[in-house]
């Protein structure tokens, strides 16, 4: 008998320790898929740009945090990419999310991260963080810990950042990006749009750099003044 | 007795779990150690609160009395029922229906599992089970 309460303590003691923990940490987050797209994510959010809003082409890429070739695609290509097309106002580049839930637990929630970002006007160093570190939180638990690890190092406010997280206030903003992109036929990652038209394939840098430069080099000239 | 001590330890990790669940309804717990979203989306659903009280209270009251009701029947002790050894039974039919209503309604309403409520009616399907061989095995009270 004494034996079954020494028993029955240890699970009680256990189980508020565990409890008592619990109550510590931070808050983890889930940003919702079933949320109600507003104009604000439609019309007021256009994707997270660089580049000259004068630049000849405007490129669209969809991707996914955790798809390994948009991570490839980001840490081989878009130096050059940057390099050739955006730095030289070629292209406008604009970054939309393309969650793909069902293979990627995580992407969602690191898309709202980069978002979260983008509110202190840190998107674009936030998404390489990302990508760069994307095996080590691509699996497992832990993920808002890691990313607010990434936060600070980029330099932003970790407490405004955690409580955008908390609030999912972008969330809206993601689903808009993957029905656009599902609308336009993306169905991978990463997919260009490139002056309108979709390409569905992964691209080197080289491509792209001949492919806008096809596109610029066919237009038509303006002429010159007078 | 076995039955009766097993009863007692399936009500307290059915005490805990609920009292997890209700910290996080009540915001005393910020998030759910879930991983797949389920459980926050059935916890912010409307069936997660009933009469104006989070669900989860209902299965933090009910696993107590359960725990209360196996407790005094390992007191008593004894071949014959106790009147908490029909108590236990009635409520752990009861907690089966109600969370048979809950895990319903993640199925077809919300569309969304918590792994947190299933293995709360998983524990109350086995507290069930225990408490009717428990009762079973004793002699009518006299």
């Amino acid at each position: 008998m004494k034996t079954f309460y020494v028993g029955l303590g240890g699970v009680a003691l256990v189980g508020a320790g565990l409890i008592g923990v619990q109550m510590m940490k931070p808050a983890t987050v889930s940003i919702p898929v079933d949320v109600a797209i507003t104009v604000a994510d439609t019309a007021g959010f256009q994707g997270y740009v660089l580049g000259s809003d004068t630049a000849p082409v405007t490129v669209i890429e969809f991707a996914d945090y955790q798809c390994p070739i948009c991570e490839s695609f980001d840490a081989v290509q878009w130096p050059a990419v940057y390099g050739s097309l955006v730095a030289t106002g070629k292209v406008r580049w604009v970054y939309r999310d393309f969650p793909l839930d069902q293979i990627h637990a995580h992407t969602r929630l690191a898309s709202h991260a980069a978002a979260c970002a983008d509110d202190q006007g840190l998107f674009w160093q936030m998404k390489q963080k990302l990508y760069n570190y994307q095996p080590s939180w691509s699996f497992g638990s832990g993920q808002m810990d890691k990313f607010r690890d990434y936060v600070k190092a980029i330099g932003a406010d970790v407490d405004a950042w955690q409580s955008c997280m908390e609030s999912t206030k972008h969330a809206g903003r993601i689903q808009a990006s993957l029905e656009i992109g599902n609308r336009i036929g993306v169905n991978s990652t990463p997919n260009f749009l490139i002056a309108g038209r979709l390409y569905p394939e992964f691209m080197s840098s080289d491509e792209m750099v001949k492919l806008v430069d096809s596109i610029i080099a066919a237009r038509p000239k303006a002429a010159p003044a007078r | 007795m076995r039955y009766r001590m097993a009863a007692a330890m399936l009500s307290l990790f059915g005490f805990l779990v609920a009292v997890y669940l209700y910290l996080y309804k009540t915001g005393r717990i910020l998030g759910l150690a879930c991983g797949t979203g389920g459980c926050e989306k059935v916890q912010s659903s409307p069936w997660s609160t009933l009469l104006g009280q989070p669900v989860a209270l209902y299965g933090v009251l009910g696993y107590l009395a359960c725990l209360g009701c196996a407790l005094v029947g390992i007191q008593v002790g004894g071949e014959r029922r106790h009147w908490s050894d029909s108590m236990l039974l009635a409520g752990a039919a009861a907690g089966v229906a109600f969370s048979g209503w809950l895990t319903y309604a993640e199925a077809f309403l919300i569309e969304a599992w918590c792994r947190w409520c299933v293995g709360s009616a998983v524990i109350i399907s086995l507290l069930l089970v225990v408490a009717f061989l428990n009762w079973r095995s004793l002699r009518p009270a006299a």
